[in-house]
């Protein structure tokens, strides 16, 4: 009943390419949008923003960028934690080479030094696919985390090894820093992450997210109907690894606030394949999906027990969130291998023909 | 092979420089070896312009090797390919693609996970240009040539009556529609030479039948110069202008298809001899 789609006629392909053909959808986002902007902001305490809602946020940006090069490229990449460290570092360089610098600009440009040396990783990917392309990326998690512990430029020489984050205003409001309300923090990120998610769903569902598509579904044909196969792998290299990148930035500047080399290790890459998985490939509302599960388990098991008068010892929370994640990974693999979202899509279809059966 | 009239059903790629009835593809002493395997042996025919032109033989002759030498996957280590009066040794597949030449597969090779919509449409890929900008924002150029685009491509769901699994992924599509979906990602490159491998292999009459009715259709009212490769000889006697037989990676026959069925060498190519 509530998502009644008929009556909705398109008399037009426009209409029909509308970004959301069936009205209800449109309110639901705009739901979405108004609790993002508005709701959240005047209700969530500084508790829920710096644990809830940024890392989601950011987590999901991260993990739609991945989605971008294996969801939808097809191309397997380990690599993630380095490229957001790429990102992160190059915006530390830029921020302390040009100190007046927008904090914005800075990490929309910090995002193209990650796309470039995402480039450079995903040539191999011209040659080699699946496993063999996910190990040649591992070499890239494994040599870029090296870097950043070794060149001392990158860290300014600091003593500790790790980047710091100054305090960052613009216009008088700081955004980044250990000042910086959250609430200015989640605006700048909630912001960054709209715009460049509608960028990527535009880029998704045209010419060149069907080549992407074609390249994952099969490479051979997708050469063989005019797709030049090096441009596609690389484009999406190149995508793929900007929004990493914006997202690294992102996660030491507006998050975490001080970086050392081995945050970016492998843990965080599979952190973010994780979130990918259980969101699902070759979706974008499936990383968002993926990001509130992923950030919002621990908060919970620490949270319910203790509400119930059952406190657990950290340790346990960090146990049971370890092995509950890992037991859903290996479930959404074996029952639905296209994660939450398509949860989301078979709920949708029944909704839309509820009550009858077909 | 941009020049269409708005509306018209059948959009012909009769730009390509070549008049109807003269040579669109020439194959001359072309041979192609894997290691110690012939897979060809100085095989020469031509293509003209407007025909149906059919490749048979027996399993292993040859064919499918022939096909993938004329698009471009295989390069041959002898002989030559001309393609509208250009020569051509060494090139890559999608340079093919847009030099005119579109194909199908012995095996349905579509993009699974992608619906019949998008699979045609990405045939289109290769007539589509708007820059990276435009389509971040799916707005101005990028937003009219996925119109335009769209509609020539309804234009082929009309034509193969495809309209009802539009939305639907080809994966989960019967093997008779995918052959269909197929055909229509082929037609959506605009071919001037259009090569179909087995266009109708594990299809039943009446699929072989609708086929069959593409087939003419295509080449009469798109002007499409069609090769393909066929099993049924019923099928490729009642279709195709002229044939051309392999065995054993050399040419034994080539003509009329009344010519060929009454050759020697091909009844004793099919049938086998006492050696």
């Amino acid at each position: 009943m509530l998502y009644r789609v008929a009556g909705q006629y398109k008399t037009s392909y426009k209409a029909d390419f509308a970004l959301f053909p069936v009205r209800q959808d449109a309110w639901l986002l705009a739901f979405i949008l108004v609790l993002a902007f508005v709701v959240f902001p005047m209700t969530a305490s500084e508790f829920v923003f710096r644990t809830l809602l940024i890392p989601v946020l950011i987590y999901s940006l991260a993990a739609l960028g991945l989605n971008i090069l294996t969801g939808y490229a097809g191309q397997l990449s380990l690599g993630t934690g380095a490229f957001m460290g790429v990102g992160a570092y190059a915006c530390y360089k830029l921020m302390t080479i040009f100190p007046g610098l927008n904090l914005l600009a800075a990490v929309l440009m910090s995002g193209f030094v990650s796309a470039a040396i995402g480039v450079a990783f995903g040539l191999p990917s011209l040659r080699i696919k699946g496993f063999y392309l996910a190990i040649a990326t591992l070499a890239a998690q494994f040599f870029l985390v090296w870097l950043f512990q070794k060149w001392g430029w990158l860290y300014n020489y600091s003593a500790s090894g790790a980047i710091q984050v100054p305090n960052i205003s613009i216009l008088g409001f700081t955004f980044a820093g250990p000042t910086a309300p959250a609430i200015n923090q989640y605006f700048f990120v909630l912001c960054t992450v709209t715009l460049i998610t509608f960028v990527a769903i535009n880029l998704t569902r045209g010419r060149i997210g069907r080549q992407w598509k074609a390249v994952r579904d099969m490479d051979i044909a997708a050469e063989l109907v005019g797709i030049n196969l090096m441009k596609a792998k690389l484009l999406a290299f190149f995508v793929s690894s900007y929004i990493i990148g914006v997202a690294g930035a992102l996660f030491v500047f507006l998050w975490r606030g001080a970086a050392e080399a081995n945050l970016f290790d492998i843990p965080l890459s599979f952190r973010v394949l994780f979130i990918a998985i259980i969101g699902g490939l070759g979706s974008i509302l499936g990383n968002y999906l993926g990001a509130i599960l992923i950030v919002a388990l621990p908060v919970i098991i620490s949270g319910v027990p203790a509400a119930l008068g059952l406190p657990l010892t950290p340790a346990t929370v960090d146990h049971l969130n370890i092995m509950i994640i890992g037991a859903l990974i290996i479930l959404f693999l074996i029952l639905e291998p296209h994660g939450l979202a398509r949860l989301w899509a078979v709920a949708r279809e029944k909704l839309i023909i509820w009550p009858f059966p077909h | 092979m941009n020049a269409h009239a708005a509306g018209s059903q059948f959009t012909a790629a009769d730009d390509d420089g070549v008049a109807k009835g003269d040579t669109l593809l020439e194959v001359k002493n072309v041979s192609l070896s894997f290691g110690g395997v012939k897979a060809i042996t100085n095989i020469s025919f031509d293509v003209k312009k407007g025909e149906i032109r059919a490749i048979i033989g027996p399993n292993g002759a040859g064919k499918t090797s022939m096909l993938n030498v004329i698009n471009g996957f295989y390069t041959p280590q002898e002989g030559t390919i001309t393609f509208r009066g250009q020569q051509r040794r060494a090139m890559k597949p999608h340079h093919a693609v847009r030099q005119g030449i579109a194909r199908t597969f012995q095996n349905v090779a579509l993009f699974k996970g992608m619906t019949t919509l998008d699979n045609i449409m990405a045939g289109r890929s290769v007539h589509m240009k708007s820059n990276i900008g435009w389509q971040m924002l799916w707005h101005g150029p990028a937003l009219a040539e996925e119109i335009e685009h769209r509609e020539k491509v309804e234009e082929i769901i009309d034509f193969l009556e495809i309209e009802h699994i539009r939305r639907t992924p080809v994966g989960k599509l019967p093997y008779g529609l995918q052959k269909r979906v197929e055909l229509g990602r082929a037609l959506a490159m605009e071919p001037s030479l259009l090569l179909l491998d087995e266009p109708m292999a594990g299809m039943n009459l009446e699929e072989k039948e609708d086929m069959s009715r593409f087939i003419i259709d295509v080449n009469q009212q798109r002007g499409t110069t069609i090769a393909l490769i066929e099993h049924d000889m019923g099928v490729v006697m009642d279709l195709s202008d002229r044939v051309v037989v392999l065995d054993y990676g050399k040419k034994i026959a080539d003509g009329a298809p009344d010519e060929v069925k009454n050759d020697q060498s091909v009844i004793d190519a099919y049938l086998g001899v006492a050696h």
